[in-house]
C-alpha cells in the first residue's frame, strides 16, 4: 500500500498499462498541450495532470492531443477500438459528451449488438465530472444517469484513489466500452492505493462501513460526504451500512439488497438530479426486487431538478449536503 | 475613416473600459473573492469593438467562454457584468451565470457561452429570426481559433450558407486554444480560407487595429444587411493573460506576452492613430481613462458590498411555468 491521491492513482494507472499494453494510446484535448506553441512540450498533461508525463513516456504517436472536436475525439475512439486498439479518450469536462453523443450511445454503445456479437470495441471515455468547483452550468454536471440508461455502456464513478485504479485498471483490460468519471472534488483526495496489478471487479458494490440502522448508498464525492453524516450520526448512537455501488452499468443490486435484509431502511444519495437518477433507478429496483424488506419509504437525497447554478451560496445549496444525508437518515430511523 | 469625433471617443471609452475591466479582475481573481473560472479577453478589445460598433441593441450575438469584452461592446451594463461575476443577488443574470454565462437580452446579447462551438448554430436561429421578421437586423457571433474546429460551427456555417442567413462569424486568432498552438489544432492555412470554402465571403484582418476591424466589419455587414447571405471575418490577436486566471502558460514562451503588449497593444494603437491624425488630443483620451478607471472602481465596489442570492432563488427560472 501506498498513500496516492486520486489523481495521482489514475495516471500511474496509465503509465503502467501503457506499458503493459502497446495497443492503449491516449486521446484528447491537451493530454499534452504545448503543440504548436513557443513554450514547452507537454505543456499540460490533461487539464487536471492525469495525463501528466504520458506524452514524454510514449510520444506524440501513443499521446495524442486533439483540436477542439469532442465528436470527433469520441468517434475516433470507436474506430480504433473497432480496428484493434484500447483508445482512452478524454474529455475536458463530462459536460462536453453532448457534443460527442452520437459517437458514444449511436455508435460505441451499439457496435457489439448490432453487428452480432461480432466485433468489440473497448473505448474508455474518461471526463472529470461534479460540482464544487463554482464552474457553473455548464462545467459541473453529474450526467453519469444519461448513459448509464445506454445498454452496451459500462459506467465507472470511482470514489477514492485505489478505486479508480482498480476501476480503470479493470477498464483498460475490459473489452468493452467504459465511460469513466473522475469527480473533480476528489483529484487531490489522497488514500492507501494497493501497489503492483490491482482490478476491482466491475458490478462489485463496496461495503465502505458496517452499520445497524439503515442502508446508505452513495456515489462519487457523495460517499465522503456520507461519511460524514454517519461520523455525526454515531454521536446519537446512529449506524448504518454505507454502500458504494462503483460502477452504476453493472450495477451490483445484491449488496444493497443483502444490507437492507438487515436494515430494512434505504437512503440513496447522488449529486445528480432527481428525476431518472441514480437514485431513483436503485430506489425502483429495489421496490420490485426487495419490497419485503422495506421499513419506511426509500430517501432519496439529490440535487435540485435544476442546473447547476454558479454563485457559492447557490451551489452550495444545491449540492447535497452531509447535513441532508444526516436528516435523511433520521427520518428513516425515525419512521 | 467615416468616425467623427463622439464615436472616436466612445469607441476609446468602450476598448478602455473592456481593458480596465478585465486588468481589475485580473488582480481580484488572486485575492479568491471571484468564484469559478474566469477568462480574460484583455489584449482582443478592438475586435469586439470594432465589430459591435456597427451594431444597434436589436442587432444580435452569440459570444463564448471569453466573453466579458464582447458583452461590453454591445452595451452590458458594467456594473452588472461586475456582480456577476462576483456571483451577486442583482448581478445581470442573478448570479445564476458567472462569467462564462453573462447574457443581456435588451442588448441583443444572446449569451455568452461555455460550450467551445456553442454559439455558431444559435447564432444562424437568431439570423432565421431576424431574416422572417424582414427588419435588415444582423448576428454576429463570435469564437476563437479553436472553436473553428467544432463540427458545430461548421454546420453553422455551411446552413447560413444554404439559407443565405445575415450572419457575421468572427474568429479572433489569439494564437491557442487553452495549452495548444492555432498552428497545430488549425489544419488548413488559415480559418479565413476554410470559411471561403463554405461558399461565403472572408476577410482577414489585424485584430490589434481598431480601425482595420471597424471597416472591414462594417464592409461585411453592409454585405449582409443587403440580403447577400453571410460572411466572415479573421482577426489575428493574442491574448495578454492565460487561457483562464491561474492558467501556468507553460506552452508560451517566458518573453511571448511582454512583447506582445509593446507590438500589438490595441489601445496604444489607437492612440497614436487618432493623435497622430489629430482626430483626437491626449487630453481627451486621458480623460476617458479617469471616467473608466473610476466606473471600474465603483463596479469592484458595489459588487463586494452587494448581497449574494437567496437560496431560495436555486429554484427558481428552470421554466417559464410548470
Ligand atoms: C465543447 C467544449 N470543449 C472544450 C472546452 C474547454 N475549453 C474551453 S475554452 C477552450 C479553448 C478555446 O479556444 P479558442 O476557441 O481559441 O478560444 P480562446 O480561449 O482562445 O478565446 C477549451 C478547449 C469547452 N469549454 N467546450
Ligand atoms: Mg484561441
Amino acid at each position: 500500500m501506498t498513500v496516492k491521491t486520486f489523481r495521482e492513482a489514475l495516471n500511474e494507472t496509465l503509465h503502467a498499462e501503457m506499458a503493459r499494453d502497446s495497443k492503449i494510446i491516449v486521446l484528447g484535448e491537451d493530454v499534452a498541450g504545448g503543440a504548436g506553441g513557443t513554450g514547452v512540450e507537454e505543456a499540460a498533461g490533461g487539464i487536471f495532470g492525469v495525463s501528466s508525463g504520458l506524452f514524454k513516456a510514449f510520444g506524440a504517436e501513443r499521446v495524442i492531443d486533439t483540436p477542439i472536436s469532442e465528436s470527433a475525439i469520441v468517434g475516433a475512439a470507436a474506430g480504433a477500438a473497432l480496428a484493434g486498439y484500447r483508445p482512452v479518450a478524454e474529455l475536458m469536462f463530462a459536460d462536453f459528451i453532448g457534443v460527442s453523443m452520437d459517437q458514444l450511445y449511436n455508435q460505441i454503445a451499439k457496435f457489439r449488438y448490432m453487428f452480432g456479437g461480432k466485433t468489440q470495441c473497448p473505448a474508455i471515455i474518461r471526463m472529470p465530472t461534479g460540482a464544487g468547483m463554482n464552474m457553473g452550468a455548464q462545467h459541473s454536471q453529474t450526467i453519469y444517469p444519461i448513459v448509464t440508461s445506454v445498454p452496451g455502456l459500462k459506467v465507472a464513478i470511482p470514489s477514492n484513489a485505489a478505486d479508480a485504479k482498480g476501476l480503470l485498471t479493470t477498464a483498460l483490460r475490459g473489452d468493452d466500452p467504459v465511460v469513466f468519471f473522475e469527480h473533480k472534488a476528489l483529484y487531490p483526495r489522497k488514500c492507501d492505493v494497493p501497489d503492483g496489478d490491482y482490478l476491482v471487479p466491475f458490478g462489485e458494490a463496496a461495503l465502505v462501513r458496517e452499520g445497524e440502522h439503515a442502508t446508505v448508498v452513495a456515489l462519487a464525492r457523495m460517499v465522503n460526504f456520507a461519511e460524514k453524516a454517519l461520523d455525526a450520526l454515531a454521536a446519537d448512537g446512529i449506524t448504518a451500512d454505507l454502500i458504494d455501488p462503483r460502477t452504476t452499468s453493472p450495477l451490483d443490486l445484491d449488496t444493497i439488497l443483502e444490507s437492507l435484509e438487515a436494515t430494512g431502511r434505504l437512503i440513496i444519495v447522488d449529486e445528480s438530479n432527481p428525476r431518472c437518477s441514480v437514485a431513483s433507478d436503485i430506489a425502483g429496483l429495489v421496490a420490485s426486487e426487495g419490497f419485503d424488506l422495506l421499513k419506511a419509504p426509500v430517501q432519496l437525497v439529490t440535487a435540485p431538478h435544476t442546473p447547476v447554478p454558479f454563485a457559492r451560496e447557490l451551489e452550495r445549496a444545491y449540492v447535497p449536503s452531509p447535513d441532508d444525508i444526516a436528516a435523511a437518515v433520521r427520518k428513516v430511523v425515525a419512521y | 475613416m467615416t468616425l467623427q469625433k463622439t464615436e472616436l471617443l466612445t469607441a476609446y471609452r468602450l476598448m478602455k473600459t473592456i481593458r480596465e475591466f478585465e486588468e481589475r479582475l485580473h488582480v481580484e481573481i488572486a485575492t479568491g473573492a471571484i468564484p469559478g473560472f474566469t477568462h480574460l479577453y484583455s489584449g482582443q478589445e478592438a475586435i469586439a469593438v470594432g465589430v459591435c460598433m456597427h451594431l444597434a441593441d436589436d442587432d444580435y450575438i452569440v459570444s463564448t467562454h471569453r466573453g466579458h469584452g464582447h458583452c461590453i461592446a454591445k452595451g452590458c451594463d458594467v456594473i452588472g457584468m461586475m456582480k456577476e461575476i462576483y456571483g451577486r443577488a442583482d448581478g445581470l443574470c442573478k448570479g445564476k451565470g458567472g462569467s462564462m454565462h453573462i447574457a443581456d437580452f435588451d442588448k441583443g446579447m444572446l449569451g455568452a457561452n461555455a460550450i467551445v462551438g456553442g454559439g455558431p448554430p444559435i447564432a444562424t436561429g437568431a439570423a432565421i429570426a431576424t431574416k422572417l421578421d424582414g427588419n435588415g437586423k444582423v448576428t454576429a457571433s463570435f469564437g476563437g481559433d479553436g472553436s473553428s474546429n467544432q463540427g458545430t460551427v461548421f454546420e453553422a456555417m455551411n446552413l447560413a450558407v444554404v439559407l443565405k442567413l445575415p450572419t457575421l462569424f468572427v474568429y479572433e486568432d489569439n494564437g491557442y486554444g487553452e495549452h495548444t498552438g492555432t498552428s497545430y489544432a488549425v489544419g488548413s492555412d488559415d480559418i479565413a480560407g476554410r470559411c471561403a470554402g463554405f461558399g461565403m465571403r472572408a476577410e482577414k484582418v489585424d485584430g490589434a487595429d481598431f480601425f482595420a476591424v471597424y471597416d472591414m466589419a462594417g464592409d461585411l455587414f453592409d454585405q449582409l444587411r443587403r440580403g447577400e447571405g453571410p460572411a466572415a471575418l479573421e482577426c489575428a490577436i493574442t491574448r495578454f493573460y492565460g487561457h483562464y486566471e491561474g492558467d501556468p502558460q507553460k506552452y508560451r514562451a517566458k518573453d511571448e506576452v511582454a512583447t506582445f503588449r509593446e507590438t500589438m497593444d490595441c489601445l496604444r494603437n489607437f492612440r497614436k492613430r487618432v493623435t497622430d491624425e489629430g482626430w483626437l488630443t491626449d487630453a481627451e483620451l486621458d480623460a476617458v481613462d479617469t471616467e473608466v478607471m473610476a466606473l471600474i472602481d465603483d463596479a469592484v465596489e458595489q459588487s463586494k458590498a452587494a448581497p449574494p442570492p437567496d437560496v431560495s432563488e436555486v429554484l427558481t427560472d428552470v421554466y417559464v411555468t410548470y
